[in-house]
């Protein structure tokens, strides 16, 4: 199935990225020439096949749910734009 | 070496430079020097590093010479490196080629960057990179195109071009690169340098800025195997911060680097010599293969029927791992964040829109669109389930032989601005995503150069057979030269 402008503007909405008019139109034409190439993968007989999420086919490991750091609020605040009592300070948004 | 270790260092490995370190011909501060001022003089023409660290990189080699006055040193201890920009390091600017991170200073280091550090290596700086490794040319940094140190006018290949480019040229002996579809034997294989992709899990990933979680993979690019074999051993082993690094000892690679081929079983997979492979390096990579033949190797054809598959399982595969893991950069969380935000929607909006390059947003829209209802099962299962049946076929090859061998990449080093269409680029790295969907180990070493660009050659083994191509690559250079030409360039800064 094609991509239309729609499916892009759908896309970028989702993935919470801006584009302008110009951009999505541009995006059309590159992401339909991919997914042509993708569709290749339509041809292959894949009924009795399991997905493979991981190279190594391994299950993934879990640890103990306990705490395994220290607390390094102040190294980290040290690298923020803005803090202050010890919390990060974002752009207002909610007047 | 003190007095022209400026002329000396460009032609040096890892190996004779631990040695030189080892004998005393020189200290880890005048090496370090010798290749800060190399960098100075090539970066104007070369752009193969993001940020140069010399001031830590000095402090650090006078910590080596200490630890070598006080008998503590290590095989490694006072080499100079270098590392692609997307190793998170401690107190350093970490951008991954981006816009987004321009102004990131890691809190703390990746675990290669700590192993390596406790190796007694020395971190020069860090290396230029496509933007979040997307691409095969380097073309996609912020900070601009890396040149080719063979041809200004060619690409270094990517996204660890950076590195690639650094090693030939002679301004570190050695550089860690990451590779998701082929990131560091592509761009090897363009600059004439051995990089080694290992098998997924045998480096951790812990503080590399994730691309694709289930194909990145860390590994070593140097003038030679067997400088790959000594880092390999630096940087291997299971990391309990990494919960799909592997469990499995590290075996002593450099150990076994001088074991006989005779008996080698040798497979060329007929997919990678077939049609859009341009002749002269397939020419180039048979003369490899014969090389081999006269070490006592066997060579057969076998059949890795998937292949033509594996390109379009990759742009799904990644992409939606992409555009999940590069969510986390919204502007509030991490990155860069745009100025006078109406709303929140509006800040995460903008601030990616105005962070992220042309490449990485496509491959964001691609990921986002195959994940998104309607579509996931049809694209993401379905390109899951052709990845397992890609890596049934290496499996079954390995049956019959020891290790592949083929073409790195179908052409050499192509211009810079020469491919428009990226599903052209994509194609560039028709022979190499295969090994990272099916996540088996490959190297690419210098084999023959066309048109005074080199060419590489790629060999592929078992899962953790790092150790048997390490040896089988390391052969190859003890018989022939390739992987000691030498660009112009390298000495005309010399």
């Amino acid at each position: 199935m094609a991509l239309e402008q729609t499916h892009v503007r759908r896309a970028a909405q989702l993935a919470r990225l801006d584009l302008s008019d110009a951009q999505a139109l541009s995006f059309v034409d590159d992401l339909n020439r991919i997914l042509e190439m993708v569709d290749q993968l339509q041809s292959v007989e894949t009924d009795d096949v399991a997905p493979l999420m991981h190279p190594l086919d391994a299950t993934q490991r879990l640890r103990a749910d306990g705490v395994t750091e220290g607390n390094e609020r102040e190294r980290f605040q040290r690298l923020a734009p803005a803090t202050e009592d010890g919390l990060y300070l974002v752009p207002r948004v909610v007047e | 070496m003190s007095d022209h270790t400026a002329d000396a260092t460009f032609d040096h490995t890892v190996t004779s430079l631990a040695a030189a370190l080892q004998n005393g011909d020189a200290s880890s501060r005048e090496l370090t020097t010798d290749y800060l001022k190399r960098i100075e003089r090539a970066e104007p023409t070369l752009n193969s590093f993001i940020s140069v660290t010399a001031e830590q990189a000095l402090a650090a080699a006078d910590d080596a010479d200490q630890a070598r006055a006080d008998g503590c040193a290590g095989f490694l201890t006072g080499v100079p490196i270098s590392l692609k920009d997307i190793f998170c390091t401690q107190g350093v600017k970490t951008t991954c080629g981006s816009k987004m991170l321009d102004n990131f200073i890691a809190p703390y280091n990746a675990t290669v960057v700590d192993k390596l550090a406790a190796a007694g290596c020395i971190s020069l700086g860090k290396t230029n990179m496509d933007e979040f490794a997307m691409g095969s040319s380097n073309e996609t940094s912020y900070y601009g195109a890396v040149k080719n140190p063979w041809d200004s006018a060619a690409v270094p290949g990517g996204s660890s071009g950076g590195s690639a480019a650094a090693v030939a040229a002679g301004l570190t002996p050695a550089s860690m690169g990451s590779d998701t579809g082929g990131s560091i034997r592509q761009p090897a294989a363009f600059c004439g340098v051995t990089g080694l992709k290992p098998t997924y899990g045998r480096v951790s990933r812990y503080g590399i800025i994730a691309y694709a979680s289930s194909l990145d993979q860390a590994g070593p690019m140097a003038r030679t195997a067997e400088d790959c074999a000594h880092l390999l051993g630096a940087i291997a082993g299971h990391d309990l911060r990494d919960s799909t690094s592997a469990t499995r000892g590290v075996p002593d690679y450099a150990a076994e680097l001088d074991a006989p081929l005779a008996g080698l079983k040798i497979g060329l997979p007929r997919e990678y010599f077939g049609d859009g492979l341009d002749p002269a390096v397939a020419s180039a990579v048979r003369e490899a293969v014969k090389v081999y033949e006269s070490l006592g190797a066997t060579v057969r054809d076998v059949s890795l029927p998937h292949t033509r598959y594996a390109t379009s399982a990759y742009y799904v595969i990644a992409p939606a791992e992409a555009s999940s893991n590069l969510a986390r950069f919204d502007g509030v969380r991490f990155g860069h964040r745009c100025e006078h935000p109406e709303d929140l929607i509006d800040l995460y909006q903008r601030s990616r829109a105005e962070g992220f390059g042309e490449e990485v947003k496509r491959r964001i829209l691609i990921g986002t669109h195959t994940l998104s209802e309607g579509f996931f099962d049809a694209y993401y299962t379905k390109a899951q389930k052709v990845r397992r049946l890609i890596r049934q076929d290496f499996l079954d090859a390995f049956d019959q032989v020891d290790v592949l061998m083929g073409p790195t990449s179908p052409t050499p080093a192509f211009d810079l601005g020469a491919q428009k269409d990226p599903v052209s680029m994509y194609l560039q790295d028709i022979y190499t995503i295969a090994v990272n969907l099916a996540g088996i180990p490959g190297i690419s070493v210098p084999a023959g150069m066309v048109d005074g660009r080199p060419v590489g050659l790629q060999i592929l083994g078992s899962h953790f057979a790092e150790a048997r191509l390490l040896n089988v690559a390391h052969r190859f250079q003890q018989t022939t030269d390739w992987h000691q030409q030498r660009p112009a360039f390298a000495k005309e800064i010399a």
